[in-house]
């Protein structure tokens, strides 16, 4: 029965991120995204960890990716990209020797060893069943790890702060980005979403639509 | 058959190889950081994995804190594209470029 | 006391820095009397560490006083020390004591002259190097010195600069210091790598012992030498002397007669034991050296009619009685002659200066003449100083040079036969000049050649000029009475023009006569006045206002250091009179700096009286032939003043024909071997560095996906390394 579970998770996971991976329109990538993190949810629950099972889904698949769309929606990134040209040399080679590398010695060190991979335990509380499991996180965060708690904490506020100051709207001309031979080579004519009005290289240009440099900025 | 701790290792293993190559290969910025999500996922599975087969609460733990960190990395990086893409439409990871020597 | 031996140099330390700082409001003498007084200061210490020291046993006469250490740097540990010891302190009594009475002398030659101030820091600066470079305790500080005294001889030599030629021979001076400077620095190296020290304690005393191989005692001793040919002007590096004289006399005096040149002496005589160790051959090479520089540099002395010429040449020419004294192994003889030449040099050298001053700046001899009622005490001290140079007894001279001539003569006879053949030349060329300045006609108001000769043309011009006119007044009557008809007045004008045209003729054509036979000028004039006939009145301005200006005597501060020079150097010969051992005080005192490698004379006292007297008689004959050619004018004195002998040889013309041709050549190819190879190295590493960086920057294409392929790689890299660690 388990196994059963697991090999279904399994694929869904997969095919998750295989989706991600040649997905060219963001929001599919987004979308592949969620059923990723939803197979992962189930498989946390396979292992008992049924609050951070319910995390995963409210939070990363709930907050994050919602984040994401968010974010394509209103910048208009949802070109798809050309994925059969690779303007930098040799990264395509370099990135499947690097993946297969990574897998054959990941898998190595799991399959050829003698008593499978290792582990200590730490000074942490011992695992309960899936019943009390949200009782013994929270006792233990609260107690043990109370510390690093409030320090995530901050960390959440500071993410917060940086994000609005690195998001704000700035008055004034902005420095456009110098142009460069490695251009970007998005597909202008992407034969799915709404056909645009603008075309790309126009110079800098708002979120709003309204044309910025209303006080004649500098262009290129 | 039982599962045993190796599957999801190995699971884990597979999803973090893929999620590498994607960010190696992908050049949308948005998809760079979802491939990231997708090691991070990889990470956090090893740890529950590993923390149940050890008995030990201290995988699950360093699960949440992943989590929160990975939330607020997300949120920050978000905040940059909105910064870049601003200028200019379209843009990818390749036109940031302005570090070239 | 002695622990204050550093007080000697800080005195004039002092002074420089004070005039250099300090001293535009001192004014006129005040600047000079402080120079003077940090120089008396600087004696006064001598006598008193000196004093001291003479008190004490023999061998306890060495002291060294470390002030602190300089240079440490690993094995090489160089201290700024001082060594007084008797060598040094015979060298520090006569440069401070003479060196003040130079200053005192410069105060009444420098008056007016825009650069008082200068000079006399100047000098001061020279004194204070000159003294570290006799007290220094190791090679190192006396180089110090040794380069300080050649940079200030450039100062002042070009002291005057804004004339070029005198900017020219300062630059010769340092120029060809250097040459020899480079000797010394090898001789330093070497030195460092045989001892692994350069102070003299150390490397005096382990040679003193006899452990030095012979090959590496020669290579010094040689290296020395060439520093010390380069600085105390013997051939070939003696070219600078001459020229150095564009420089104010007392500069002369005080740097190319008394201190200066003798630190090569010096030098010598300290590594007396190195000396000693080397091969046979390097003494010989010392003493020809100097006794061929001594007679050639005499030769010379003979036909200059620049008074300092004939000073600096007679300079070379003692310098090189000394170099032979150091070849013969009679250092103690060497210091002698060095004190008594420091004497009577320079008393030589402030009365041509004070004749000069007197004279108003002119240093040509055949203007000269009959001066000794004009300027009577110059004249006086000058021939006391005349009959030191000559040799002639009980003179501080005679007992100097004598001591060379008998070691000479022990050391070959050859040597000896040089050195007579010098003396004789000597009383000849100092006879010479002592009577073309101060003896015979007053010469000073005749006309000179020049002026002489532009009498003549301008006669000659005036004649042709007046024939000229008279025949155009001709033209002009004789056409004035063709146009009026035959009109009997006009006739008669042009008659009258015709009789003064004939008479302008005449009267040019009795001119050019007179001009064609007119007798030649001499270059002096000892019989009389030449005989400028009918164009007297043609003669320029400057001569009547030569007759009126009369040369006059030098002021107090001026002729007081005279005085004292003159007694010096009659009294100098008593610190060495060779009659009995208790007479030789300057051998007893000097005797712990030799290591015993002073030579023994192995003369039987006649040979000592017969070698003696043939000196004397030598210098007599030179004295004599003198006094007939320029006084009594029974001989022509041109059978002497040979145009070669004045020309120096024509070597000079000959040195820098060569440095400009085949030198320049090699010159050039070793600046541009510099310039290319050694600066192309050092470049090179730069360019290269840079080239490579410019082929690593492509790497940085600035694009994130190539880095993050790059931490990727890393990432497999680590796994693969840490998975290797393992055992499966």
């Amino acid at each position: 029965m388990d196994a059963a579970v697991f090999l279904i998770s399994a694929a869904i996971v997969l095919c998750g991120a295989g989706g991600v991976l040649v997905a060219r329109n963001p929001v599919h990538a987004a979308l592949f995204l969620v059923q990723t993190l939803f197979g992962v949810a189930v498989l946390f629950v396979l292992q008992d960890a049924t609050f951070l099972a319910a995390v995963q889904i409210i939070v990363y698949a709930g907050a994050v990716v919602i984040l994401f769309l968010f974010v394509i929606m209103l910048l208009g990134v949802d070109r798809a990209e050309d994925l059969g040209v690779e303007p930098i040399v040799g990264q395509r080679p370099v990135a499947a020797v690097v993946g297969a590398s990574l897998l054959g010695l990941l898998l190595t060190a799991l399959l050829v060893s003698v008593d499978g991979p290792t582990g200590a335990r730490g000074a942490n509380a011992p695992l309960g069943d899936a019943g009390d499991n949200t009782r013994r996180l929270g006792e233990a965060l609260f107690t043990d790890h109370v510390f690093a708690v409030e320090l995530t904490a901050i960390l959440l506020t500071v993410a917060v702060v940086g994000a609005v100051v690195l998001a704000r709207r700035v008055h004034g001309p902005l420095a456009p980005l110098p142009v460069v031979v490695v251009a970007s080579v998005v597909d202008d004519h992407a034969d799915d979403g709404p056909p645009d009005d603008d075309p790309p290289d126009d110079g800098p240009r708002d979120i709003d639509g309204v044309p910025d440099g209303a006080d004649g900025g500098a262009d290129t | 058959m039982v599962v045993t701790t190796s599957w999801y290792l190995a699971l884990a293993a597979v999803l973090f190889s893929m999620g590498a190559v994607g960010l190696l290969v992908r050049r949308n910025p948005l998809i760079m950081i979802m491939c990231v999500e997708l090691m991070l996922n990889a990470v956090n599975l090893t740890f529950v994995s590993l923390g149940s087969d050890l008995g030990d609460l201290g995988g699950q733990l360093s699960v949440f804190f992943v989590l929160v960190v990975a939330a607020s990395e997300v949120v920050v990086g978000l905040a940059v594209i909105v910064a870049i893409m601003r200028r200019r439409q379209g843009a990818t990871a390749d036109d940031l470029s302005v570090l070239r020597g | 006391m002695v622990d204050l031996v550093w007080l000697i140099p800080a005195f004039p330390l002092a002074g420089f820095l004070i005039l250099t700082f300090g001293g535009r409001r001192l004014g006129e003498p005040g600047a000079g009397w402080l120079a003077t007084g940090a120089m008396a200061g600087s004696f006064l210490a001598t006598v008193g560490v000196f004093l001291e020291m003479s008190g004490r046993d023999g061998h306890d006469r060495r002291s060294v006083t470390t002030l602190f250490e300089w240079v440490p740097a690993g094995d090489l540990t160089v201290d700024v020390g001082f060594l007084a010891d008797p060598l040094s302190l015979t060298m520090c009594l006569f440069i401070t004591g003479v060196g003040a009475l130079i200053h005192l002398y410069s105060i009444g030659y420098m008056h007016g002259d825009g650069g008082f101030r200068r000079f006399f820091a100047y000098l001061n600066l020279f004194a204070f190097a000159m003294l570290m470079l006799v007290l220094g305790d190791n090679l190192l500080i006396t180089f110090l010195g040794w380069e300080g005294v050649g940079a200030c001889s450039y100062l002042l030599i070009s002291f005057w600069f804004t004339d070029e030629a005198n900017a020219s021979a300062g630059k010769k001076a340092f120029i060809t210091n250097r040459i020899g400077d480079w000797g010394f620095m090898v001789a330093i190296f070497m030195t460092f790598s045989t001892f692994g020290s350069i102070a003299y304690v150390d490397v005096l005393d382990t040679t003193a012992t006899g452990t030095v191989a012979t090959s590496t005692a020669t290579f010094i001793a040689v290296m020395l030498f060439v520093g010390a040919i380069g600085k105390s002007a013997q051939f070939p590096l003696y070219l600078w002397l001459p020229d150095a004289m564009a420089g104010p006399t007392p500069v002369s005096a005080l740097i190319h007669a008394a201190t200066m040149v003798t630190s090569g002496i010096y030098l010598l005589t300290r590594v007396n034991p190195i000396i000693a160790d080397a091969a046979d051959w390097v003494p010989t090479l010392i003493a020809w050296t100097g006794a061929g520089t001594a007679l050639f540099a005499a030769t010379i002395a003979v036909a200059q009619r620049d008074i300092k010429k004939v000073l600096a040449y007679s300079t070379i020419s003692q310098l090189g009685y000394m170099f032979l004294a150091v070849g013969c192994g009679a250092y103690v003889a060497a210091v002698f002659h060095m004190v008594t030449h420091a004497f009577f040099k320079a008393l030589l050298f402030l009365g041509s200066g004070s004749v000069i001053h007197g004279m108003d700046g002119d240093q040509d001899m055949a203007h000269y003449g009959g001066l000794r009622r004009l300027m009577p005490i110059t004249a006086g001290t000058f021939v006391i100083g005349w009959l030191a140079i000559a040799g002639v007894p009980p003179f501080a001279g005679f007992w100097s040079k004598d001591e060379i001539l008998a070691f000479a003569w022990n050391e070959n006879p050859l040597l000896w036969l040089v050195g007579l053949v010098t003396a004789v030349l000597t009383a000849f060329y100092m006879t010479r000049l002592v009577i073309l300045t101060f003896f015979g006609r007053r010469r000073y108001a005749d006309p000179r050649p020049d002026e002489v000769e532009a009498a003549w043309a301008s006669a000659t011009a005036a004649a042709d000029a007046a024939v000229a006119a008279a025949s155009a007044a001709v033209d002009a009557a004789t056409a004035d009475a063709e146009a009026r008809g035959d009109d009997l007045t006009a006739l008669e004008a042009v008659v009258a023009a015709r009789d003064a045209h004939e008479q302008a003729v005449a009267a040019r054509d009795g001119i050019l006569a007179a001009a064609g036979a007119r007798p030649e000028v001499e270059a002096i004039a000892l019989e009389g006045a030449p005989d400028v006939g009918p164009v007297v009145d043609g003669l320029p301005e400057a001569v009547s206002s030569r007759a009126d200006h009369h040369p006059h005597e030098s002021p107090w501060t001026m002729v007081l250091p005279l005085v004292v020079l003159a007694a010096l150097s009659v009294l100098g010969g008593l610190v060495q009179l060779p009659f009995a051992a208790s007479t030789r005080r300057l051998e007893h005192w000097l005797e712990p700096t030799l290591f015993g490698n002073e030579v023994h004379l192995s003369l039987q006292g006649g040979t000592l009286w017969v070698l003696a007297v043939v000196a004397v008689a030598g210098g007599a004959v030179g004295i004599l032939v003198a006094v007939l050619a320029y006084l009594k004018r029974r001989v022509d004195y041109r059978v002497f003043e040979r145009p070669i002998l004045a020309e120096a040889w024509r070597l000079d013309r000959r040195v820098a024909d060569f440095m400009g041709g085949p030198g320049r050549v090699g010159f050039e190819a070793t600046a541009n071997f510099d310039s290319s190879v050694v600066d192309g190295a050092v470049n090179g590493v730069a360019t290269m560095v840079r080239s490579e960086a410019g082929l690593l920057r492509r790497f940085h294409n600035g694009l994130v996906r190539t880095y993050a392929a790059g931490i990727g790689v890393g990432a497999v890299g680590l796994v693969v390394w840490f998975l290797s660690r393992t055992s499966f």
